[in-house]
């Protein structure tokens, strides 16, 4: 590649040929802002559409100012990132976008965390010189997602990540000028849509165009309710990411300081969905290899690969795009939902409750755990096993309005015996976690023999699409691992197409796996965050004393007690579940008459 | 939760796929198949773009987004009567937005949509070339020129029994 030289600032920097001015500053710690513009580069997914134009420069001999984000730098090219002109097209863009733009920051969910509140404190904005005529739009709320277009800049980052990354093609652009906004066809509701809740769009927009639908108000009254007994879970990677909520480094583990929180929040049992995990692992492992048995016996009625379905995103995906693949994926229902069906039978009946007065509330790095939370097929007498999933980011809003010092608490333990959990259930929370946690079990299932080393780096990384084989004594068990439903797309089309030889696939809808949830707290852009998360997790599993899931003496006690053995009868109604062919059909009508 | 279904005619389904064979099933025709297919009913329903999205393998919402980024796309089927008002400069100057109020007024309907005996639609129009005539309406094929407010009544007129 061609080297060139060009001056920013007055300072000298080498780039290679195509960087653009903005990563050329970016390098020398020049900092332009953008708004627009993002790049999730450990992902690989990058969006300049030049659109927003907060991020323009001055380039020397030319007439126009150039939007750095999208201009290439060229050599001996003499840029200037904050001349007078500069400041005052860039106040200029600012007042405009503003002027179409409710005030409404002391209310707004998003206060505090907006990308354009940031830029308008920034630019020192007082007021919004033009007044013009607001565009307003209909709210749209579904389970999980809120849209309130009112507050959309049109910098159409989740229209990037739906289509391209997500591959699920919700949001689009529509409209032009001054009406234009991101929305489904017809300007229809979310929940009228192929919308899988991933949550990805809400995990990159700017502003509060798009939040998760807010559950911490119920939350609070079900723990002020002295009839409730309230039951909270916490997903793995939760305690990967809270602490960046309290201005922790990102990577920091908050698993004690978190389950110390939810105890001053006066919730009755602090247990962890990693139990679940666990025993996730012990329903999908015994069902890949009875799978895995038959079809290699010859039994032609069994299809592999299997896929993982912990993730609700993901089985949103395939009911829509893949419903002719149905008896593929595992009927082993995700953590969150096998948690609630324990703990509103077996824990229910070790309190001696109803499963009426009790109040199971999960916290979850996803917002597609809302709509899962919603399904019917995980409620009896219209009881659902969860009642609310709040995110990670919901949660620190609960722990901040109940006064909590998260930094100063002490480190607390989770309840028994729900609470307790491996390593192997940890690592859930990261693309390739729940796969090396079910190979862990499965190995030693099925070859009768105990694991040297548990840990299976070939299944660890980053990379959006990953295979290895496992030496299953003798046996190379075929694994592939996908995260980003874009990726997924694409094994899921060579299933199809029959050109698959994987046993066993793995798959998460969001980038990075559930460190990267909708949930989380919000990267803003910044990818070596969610590396910093997957760290982390894998720190946590290596520090547990037991990291195989069937080794968890609470999960042996669960079945010894209550479920008999794994694929059981029981085990089947309580801890497994069936899919929905959900693709959109076109039907003839026939009641109509011709005219 | 359940599969959304669209509802077409066996006949119209039969035609629209033919339009989208007829440019390959190729997605970056997409903007030429909606426009033959508007050619063919008249207007853009959401049925019509259902099917264009899944005959081409494109997102409806991208096809949505296309119709309501072109104004000569129309998802409201027009009037037996169009009419057109020029709003060009010259048309502009002499008054023609008092004559498209006053269609609007009487007709109670916004512009892009149609009355809802389905007789007439309104739509602004850019400029037909016919300056020396301004401001110019079109009703169907036929053109009016020098139309003022006050006409606008008559124009109509010649419409009530038909
Ligand atoms: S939640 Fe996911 S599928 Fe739904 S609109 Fe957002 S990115 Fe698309
Ligand atoms: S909804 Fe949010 S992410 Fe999407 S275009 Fe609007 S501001 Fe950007
Ligand atoms: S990857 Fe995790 S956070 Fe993302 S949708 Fe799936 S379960 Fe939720
Ligand atoms: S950030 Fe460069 S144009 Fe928006």
């Amino acid at each position: 590649m061609e080297k060139m030289k060009i001056k920013i600032d007055n300072r000298v920097v080498e780039v290679e040929e195509g960087t653009t001015i903005l990563e050329a500053a970016r390098k020398i710690d020049i900092d332009i802002p953008t708004l627009c513009y993002m790049n999730l580069g450990d992902m690989g997914i990058e969006h300049k559409p030049g659109g927003c134009r907060i991020c323009v420069v001055e380039v020397e001999g030319r007439r126009n100012l150039a939007p750095s984000c999208a201009t290439d730098c060229h050599d001996g090219m003499e840029v200037k990132t904050h001349s007078i002109r500069v400041l005052n097209a860039r106040r200029t863009v600012m007042e405009l976008m503003l002027s179409d733009h409710p005030f409404e920051c002391l209310t707004c969910a998003k206060s505090g965390n907006c990308d354009l509140q940031s830029m308008a404190i920034k630019f020192g904005i007082r007021e919004v010189p033009y007044e013009g005529e607001k565009s307003t739009y209909k709210p749209d709320t579904s389970p999980s997602i809120l849209r309130d277009m009112d507050k959309c800049i049109m910098c159409r980052r989740c229209e990037k990540m739906c289509n391209e990354v997500q591959t699920v093609g919700v949001l689009s652009g529509i409209n032009r000028g001054f009406e234009s906004v991101v929305a489904p066809a017809f300007e229809r509701n979310l929940d009228h849509s192929e919308c899988t809740y991933c949550g990805q769009c809400v995990a990159v927009c700017p502003t509060a165009a798009l939040t998760e639908v807010d559950h911490t108000n119920q939350v609070l009254r079900a723990l002020a309710d002295p009839t409730k007994t309230v039951v909270v879970q916490t997903a793995p990677a939760v305690r990967a990411a809270l602490g960046e909520e309290f201005g922790m480094e990102p990577g920091t583990l908050v698993t004690g300081k978190m389950v110390a929180a939810l105890k001053q929040l006066e919730f009755d049992y602090v247990f962890d969905t990693d139990f679940a995990a666990d025993l996730t692992i012990m329903e999908e492992g015994a069902e890949i290899l009875g799978r895995l048995g038959k079809f290699l016996s010859g039994d032609k009625s069994v299809k592999l690969p299997v896929l993982t379905s912990c993730c609700p995103g993901w089985v949103n995906f395939f009911e829509y795009h893949f419903s002719d693949m149905l008896d593929i994926p595992s009927t082993a229902r995700s953590p969150q939902q096998m948690f609630g069906a324990i703990a509103k039978t077996y824990f229910a009946e070790k309190i001696k409750k109803d499963r009426k007065d009790m109040v199971v509330v999960s916290i979850m790095p996803c917002v597609a755990k809302k709509y899962e939370c919603t399904r019917e097929e995980f409620a009896t007498d219209n009881n659902p096993d969860v009642d609310f999933s709040i995110s990670t980011r919901e949660l620190a809003n609960l722990i901040k309005r109940a006064n909590i010092d998260f930094n100063k608490l002490p480190d607390e333990e989770f309840d028994g015996p729900m609470g307790e959990s491996t390593g192997a259930s940890v690592i859930f929370g990261t693309t390739g976690g729940v796969i090396e946690a079910a190979t862990r079990s499965a190995y030693e299932m099925h070859t009768g023999k105990k694991l040297e080393k548990v840990d299976f780096d070939q299944l660890r990384g980053m990379e959006g699409i990953r295979e290895a084989t496992v030496d299953f004594d003798g046996f190379p068990l075929k694994i592939g691992i996908a995260h980003g439903l874009g990726n997924a797309r694409k094994l899921l089309e060579d299933i199809r197409a029959g050109k698959s030889e994987f046993h066993a696939i793995e798959i998460m809808a969001c980038p990075g796996g559930c460190i990267g949830g909708g949930g989380q707290p919000l990267h803003h852009g910044n990818s070596a965050i969610l590396k910093a998360r997957q760290k982390a997790i894998y720190q946590e599993d290596a520090g547990k004393p037991i990291r195989k899931s069937h080794e968890n003496p609470s999960i042996i006690k669960l079945y010894e007690d209550f479920l008999g053995e794994p694929m059981s009868e029981k085990a089947h109604h309580l801890l497994h579940t069936r899919y929905f062919g959900r693709a959109r059909q076109i039907v003839i009508e026939t009641d109509v008459k011709e005219e | 939760m359940s599969a959304i279904k669209i509802k077409l005619r066996e006949n119209d389904l039969k035609q629209l796929k033919e339009v989208c064979e007829s440019f390959n099933n190729d997605p970056g025709e997409l903007i030429n198949v909606l426009h033959k297919a508007q050619g063919i009913f008249g207007y853009l329903p959401a049925e019509v773009q259902e099917v264009v999205a899944q005959e081409l393998k494109v997102p409806v919402a991208k096809v949505y987004g296309v119709v309501t980024f072109y104004s000569f796309f129309t998802m409201v089927p027009r009037g037996k009567y169009p009419i057109s008002v020029c709003t060009g400069t010259a048309c502009y100057v002499r008054g023609a937005e008092k004559v498209l109020d006053e269609f609007k007024r009487i007709l109670k309907v916004p512009v892009g949509e149609t009355t809802s005996d389905g007789k007439f639609s309104i739509a602004g129009l850019r400029c037909v070339g016919a300056c020396g005539l301004a401001p110019v309406v079109l009703v169907g094929d036929k053109t009016y020129g020098r139309v003022a407010p006050d006409g606008v009544k008559e124009i109509l007129k010649e419409y009530e029994d038909k």
